[in-house]
Formats: C-alpha cells, sequence, structure tokens
C-alpha cells in the first residue's frame, strides 16, 4: 500500500482539525475556559427554601460568578435546605457574616445564589458555613401576600 | 402451523449463530492491535479512506442542521423572551445529542457501507483467502488497521460536527437574527459543563464509532462472495449500524443524563 | 515416466482417506492421493466435483470431517495457527482469479508477501520483484494497476507473487480457463519451467485436458467424491475405463449421462402439473 504525501497530510489536517474541534468545544462551548469548578473550597448555607435551585447552578457575588452550587439536599431535623457551593478558590476574601439569598435571573429565568460581603475582618474557607441567608422567593407566595394585603387595606 | 414455529426457531438461531461469529471475529480483529500499532503506516492509509472522505459530508451537515437549530430555536425561544439562551439551546442539542448520533448515522452511511462493499469485494476476488495463503492473517492485515481508523475517526468527525454547527447556529442566530453576540456565547459557557456534556458526548462518538465500524466490517468479511451477498452486506450494515446507534444512544443517554 | 510408480517415491503431500461434505452434500468421500516432490501432479475432473476445495484442503483453509492431509511429513489440520502460517510461507496458491490486491500496483503485488514476511531492504525487495517479473515476463509492466491487466496478465502476476518467498511447492487453480490460445501456451511452458528451475513441486487443477496431459507427469481423475482413474497421461489416455475415456476424449454421452437426472420424458411431457 503506498501513501502519498498528499494522503499524509490529509491525514493530517484531518486529525488537527478534530482536534481542534474538540478544544473549541472545551473552552469555547463549555466552561473549561472560566471557572474549574475542582479548585476551590466549599462552603455550606442553610435555607428554610431553596426554591427552584439546581446543582451547578452559578454562585455570584455582585453580579460576578465566583461558583456554582455543588450539592442540595434536606435536613431531616430542622427541615432546612442545606446547599453546598464551591467557591473558585481565587475568591477567598469573602467575610465570614457574608450573606446568601436566592435570586432569580430575570422573570422567568434560573435562580441563583447572590453573596453579599459583609464587614468581619476574617475570611471564609472551606466547610464554614454562611450563617445569613435568605430564602428563594416563591411567586405564589409573593401573589398571595400581595391579594391578601390589597383585601386587608379595602 | 408446525411449520412456521420451525422458521422462527431457525430464525432466531441464525441470529445468534451470527452474534457468536460477530464477537470471534471482533475478538480477532482486537488480538491484532499490537502487531498493526507498530506499522502506523497502514493506519493512516485507513484514515484517510475512512476519516478524511467523510468530512465533507459531515461538515456540510453539520453547517445546516446547525442553522436550522437557530432558526428554530429563535422561533421557540422569542414567544419566551429567551432568545439570549440560543446558543445554549444550539449547544446543548448538539453536543449531547446530534453531534455524536447524527455523524453516527451519516458515518455508518458514508464510510460504514464503503467498508463493507470494500471488504465483501475483496471476499468475492478472493483477495482474502488469497491473503491467507501467503500466510498473511488477512484480518489483522486488512480489517485491523480499518477497525482502528473508524474507532480514531468517529470523535474527531462527531467534534468538527458539533464545531461546525454551533457556529452554523451563530451565523444564523446573531449574524441574521440579531441575537446579541456575548449573550450566545456566554450563556453557553455557563450551561454547558466540559465533563457532564462535552466529555459524555465525546463517549458516545467513541462508542458509536466502535458499532458502526464493527457492523461495518463484520458484515463484508461475513458477506457471502456474490454481487447480490455484497449489495446484501452493504444494505444490513446501513440498516443495522443506524438501528445499533439509536438504541445504544437511547440506554448511554438514560445512563449519563438520566438523574436530570 | 512409467516407472514413476516405484517404491522408493519421495512423497511431499499425502492425502488419505479424505471427506469432506458441505451441508449434507457429500463431496469428497474417502480420497487419498499422493504427490511426489519435484513432479507436476495434475487434479482433473468435471466441473462441480470441488477440485478447488481440495486445495483448499490441502492448504488448510478448510478442514475435513474425516481423514489426513500432511505436507512434507506435517500433519495439516492438526497445526495451531502459527505453524499452519509457516507452512503456508512454504506454499502458493494461485486462485483462478489470481486474487491480485487490486489497490496496489503490480510491483507492490509482487512485493507484498517480502513486505509481509522479511525485513529486507528497499532495494533487495527491488532486486527481487524484478527478477520474479522478468521470470513471468512481466517485468515492463511493473506499475500496471491490476484492472488494467488481461486474465493471462493477471495470473501471471499472481504467479510472480506465488514464488516471491522462493515456495517449496505452488498449488494452480484451473490456470487455463478462460485464456486465449497464446496466455493458454504462455502458461503451460511457465508452469513446466518454474517447476524444474525452482525445483518445485507443482499440483495443478483443472479440467482441460489437452494442456494438463502436456506437462503433467501424473494425473489423479476425481469424480463424485472418489478417485476414478489415476496414471500417467498416457496410461490414462489407454485406459480401459469407460468413464475415464469418456473424460480423456471429451464425448457428450457415457457413463457421464448427457441429461440430468429427471423422470421419463414421454411422460413428463403429458404430465400436467
Amino acid at each position: 500500500m503506498q501513501i502519498t504525501r498528499t494522503t499524509e497530510i490529509m491525514v493530517g489536517l484531518f486529525v488537527a482539525a478534530g482536534i481542534v474541534a474538540i478544544f473549541f468545544m472545551a473552552m469555547q462551548v463549555s466552561n473549561l475556559g472560566g471557572l474549574n469548578d475542582k479548585e476551590g473550597y466549599k462552603v455550606t448555607a442553610r435555607f428554610e427554601n431553596s426554591g427552584g435551585l439546581k446543582v451547578k447552578s452559578p454562585v455570584t457575588v455582585a453580579g460576578v460568578r465566583v461558583g456554582r452550587v455543588a450539592s442540595i439536599h434536606f435536613d431531616n431535623e430542622t427541615y432546612e435546605s442545606v446547599v453546598e457551593i464551591t467557591i473558585a478558590s481565587e475568591f477567598n476574601t469573602l467575610p465570614t457574616d457574608s450573606s446568601a439569598g436566592i435570586y432569580t435571573a430575570g422573570l422567568l429565568g434560573e435562580q441563583y445564589i447572590g453573596l453579599e460581603p459583609g464587614g468581619d475582618e476574617e475570611f471564609l474557607k472551606g466547610g464554614d458555613e454562611i450563617q445569613l441567608t435568605q430564602s428563594a422567593l416563591v411567586l405564589e407566595e409573593i401573589i398571595g401576600q400581595f391579594l391578601f394585603s390589597k383585601a386587608e387595606g379595602e | 402451523m408446525v411449520e412456521k414455529v420451525q422458521q422462527l426457531g431457525q430464525f432466531t438461531l441464525e441470529i445468534f449463530e451470527k452474534l457468536g461469529r460477530s464477537t470471534f471475529f471482533l475478538w480477532h480483529t482486537l488480538t491484532g492491535m499490537m502487531e498493526v500499532l507498530a506499522r502506523p503506516r497502514l493506519i493512516i492509509a485507513q484514515l484517510h479512506s475512512v476519516g478524511v472522505r467523510t468530512v465533507l459530508i459531515i461538515i456540510v451537515s453539520g453547517l445546516f442542521i446547525g442553522m436550522v437549530l437557530g432558526l428554530q430555536g429563535y422561533t421557540t425561544l422569542s414567544d419566551f423572551g429567551a432568545e439570549q439562551s440560543l446558543g445554549v439551546m444550539v449547544a446543548a442539542s448538539l453536543v449531547r445529542e446530534l453531534g455524536p448520533v447524527v455523524t453516527g448515522l451519516l458515518f455508518a452511511g458514508r464510510a460504514g457501507s464503503a467498508l463493507t462493499a470494500e471488504i465483501g469485494l475483496m471476499k468475492a476476488t478472493e483477495q482474502l483467502s488469497g491473503m491467507e495463503m501467503m500466510a498473511v492473517d488477512p484480518v489483522r492485515r486488512i480489517i485491523t488497521p480499518r477497525f482502528l481508523a473508524g474507532f480514531i475517526s468517529m470523535p474527531l468527525l462527531a467534534a468538527l460536527f458539533s464545531m461546525v454547527g454551533v457556529l452554523g447556529g451563530h451565523l444564523v442566530g446573531v449574524g441574521l437574527l440579531g441575537v446579541d453576540d456575548g449573550a450566545y456565547w456566554s450563556q453557553m459557557q455557563a450551561k454547558i459543563d466540559f465533563n457532564e456534556d462535552i466529555l459524555n458526548g465525546i463517549i458516545k462518538s467513541v462508542v458509536f464509532g466502535f458499532i458502526a465500524t464493527w457492523i461495518a466490517l463484520f458484515e463484508g468479511y461475513d458477506a457471502i462472495p456474490t454481487s447480490e451477498g455484497v449489495s446484501r452486506a452493504t444494505t444490513n450494515t446501513v440498516v443495522i449500524s443506524s438501528l445499533a446507534i439509536l438504541g445504544v444512544d437511547f440506554i448511554l443517554t438514560a445512563l449519563m443524563f438520566g438523574d436530570i | 515416466m512409467t516407472e514413476a510408480v516405484a517404491n522408493s517415491k519421495d512423497v511431499l503431500v499425502s492425502v488419505s482417506d479424505l471427506s469432506f461434505s458441505r451441508g449434507s452434500k457429500m463431496i469428497f468421500d474417502g480420497i487419498s492421493m499422493e504427490i511426489e516432490r519435484g513432479k507436476v501432479t495434475a487434479i482433473m475432473g468435471p466441473s462441480g466435483t470441488g477440485k478447488t476445495t481440495l486445495l483448499k484442503l490441502i492448504g488448510g483453509q478448510l478442514y475435513p470431517q474425516k481423514g489426513i492431509v500432511t505436507i512434507d511429513g506435517q500433519v495439516v489440520h492438526q497445526l495451531n495457527h502459527k505453524g499452519l502460517y509457516k507452512l503456508r510461507k512454504r506454499l502458493g496458491l494461485l486462485f483462478q482469479s489470481g486474487a491480485l490486491l487490486t489497490d496496489m500496483t503490480v510491483f507492490e503485488n509482487v512485493a507484498f508477501p517480502l513486505r509481509e514476511h522479511t525485513e529486507l531492504s528497499e532495494s533487495m525487495i527491488r532486486s527481487l520483484v524484478l527478477m520474479k517479473l522478468q521470470a513471468v515476463g512481466l517485468r515492463g509492466a511493473r506499475d500496471l494497476m491490476p484492472n488494467e491487466l488481461s486474465g493471462g496478465m493477471a495470473r501471471r502476476v499472481a504467479l510472480a507473487r506465488a514464488i516471491a518467498l522462493d515456495p517449496m511447492m505452488i498449488m494452480y487453480d484451473e490456470p487455463f480457463t478462460g485464456q486465449d490460445p497464446i496466455s493458454m501456451g504462455v502458461l503451460v511452458q511457465l508452469i513446466r519451467l518454474l517447476n524444474d528451475a525452482l525445483g518445485l513441486t507443482s499440483i495443478i487443477v483443472s479440467h482441460d485436458v489437452q494442456e494438463t496431459c502436456a506437462i503433467a507427469d501424473y494425473i489423479y481423475l476425481v469424480s463424485g467424491g472418489k478417485v476414478v482413474g489415476r496414471g500417467t497421461p498416457d496410461e490414462l489416455r489407454h485406459s480401459d475405463s469407460e468413464w475415464v475415456q469418456q473424460f480423456m476424449n471429451g464425448f457428450a454421452d457415457g457413463p457421464v449421462p448427457f441429461h440430468y437426472s429427471a423422470r421419463d420424458y414421454a411422460d413428463d411431457l403429458v404430465a400436467t402439473e
């Protein structure tokens, strides 16, 4: 089987193009180009209601994404939702008294955790718990409250 | 009635017989791996006929599918005012599902059928037998390099397909319909996870490459050495590998993304 | 060559009591033959008697239900994969179609066994290939592709390929079928010449009586899964057997009936189905 130079070049181009495509998928399409979830520290936060929050939902400070939700489970004793979040290791200067809230991006958008930095001199580190939390707003509850207050006002 | 039952039994036995034969064949193919890896030129020649010649159809189909996804996705998403998510939608469909599956189907149609016809004709013209008599194992000399080439080509082709598709979606969504360029990419990057989505997509394409190449080579090797036999084997390749790819895709999707 | 049936025969291939059937169809029923070293032995018989099958049985591509084949003292069907392949390097089989690899030039086809089995340098391979091609008179056709060759040329290239590794024996499967008189003459001459010049042993499977008789030292006639006649060409020509006479002279009717077995002709005509 003779292999001409052209064949070799074509195969070389093909393999190179394939690798470029995989690289493109990794860097441009997926999150690999941005944050790496594996490198970071984990903190927990307890919410009365974590609403539509999901694993991998973003965690932001001042609108900038600093991490992701790692896991969500239910605490059998306190009936709270325990959310574990991974924060990238470069964001290591968040005060321990920072507060966490669950917000919605846009009216129908997905839910995310917003962190509000506090004023403490110590910083959050792996295994810490965020004490101040604000639960997710549930649309039905807000509408219910609104109607209730209207009815009372009249 | 008895005859019908007999026929059914016969048919079932034949299926198992074929499955058994193809498993032995696969084993024979794989055990020749080391010898072939020591002669990379054999693989390069096959990468050319299996991979390079399939690139064009993959790129053209990828582009069109990406553009259609952009158009359809935009129409649906704009009803909810969520055009910003177009990039996610296009990329997720391509990377998880359409990339590996459509590439697998096109691969079976383009490269698989060509492999079957080639091997079947080599068998019909006694080239395989001739090699055997020259003390050259035709499975290791002819089949194994083709198998490796198919196995290597599929993930590369699927990645090309997805990349071109994402760019095609961008072309329509951002270029024609006016979705914000930044939103297209940033939403995509925020939602598509490398391990979860891209790696799983690559695993799928590797599995499909394995299946499609195996079926194509076996059908050719097992073909009845007449023109009718080879033509039937070629049809079998396309039908069986397409069904196998779709079936296995369901199983893999259930395993990978089933909990979502 | 009448004294060939001496006691001290130097047998290279011996087939003894070999039976082979495909499905329910019996192809060989306890067939035995001995092929002498250095001779051209022909196996002849009507089409469809499984002569090609016999070559595949000797080459170890098919397995018999009963009986043994030994080549140079080795029992073919008891060898393992490695042993069989080692033996095959010393055998050449010339297929009816030539079985050239269609994606390679003539040169590369002849070089194929050398590249696969030896570690020779490129210049050494070139010299060897040109020598073999010269022997079959096709040195000038080295750059052609197999589909550019005529049937006779393809067979000669295949022959050059078969002798590339200097085998001890070559088996020819219907070498004369479908050849024009000139190519036929060339092949007849080549087979005899190569056999004597290279000290080969040749087995020819054929049904072309004239050509085969011209070069064979010994002939086996096979029909219905049995050996029905054996001897030198001369012995066969003067055989008493009616069957042998019919085959050697090509009579239309005889022990082998002209009509395929059917019910009575008159009955068949009046029958209404």
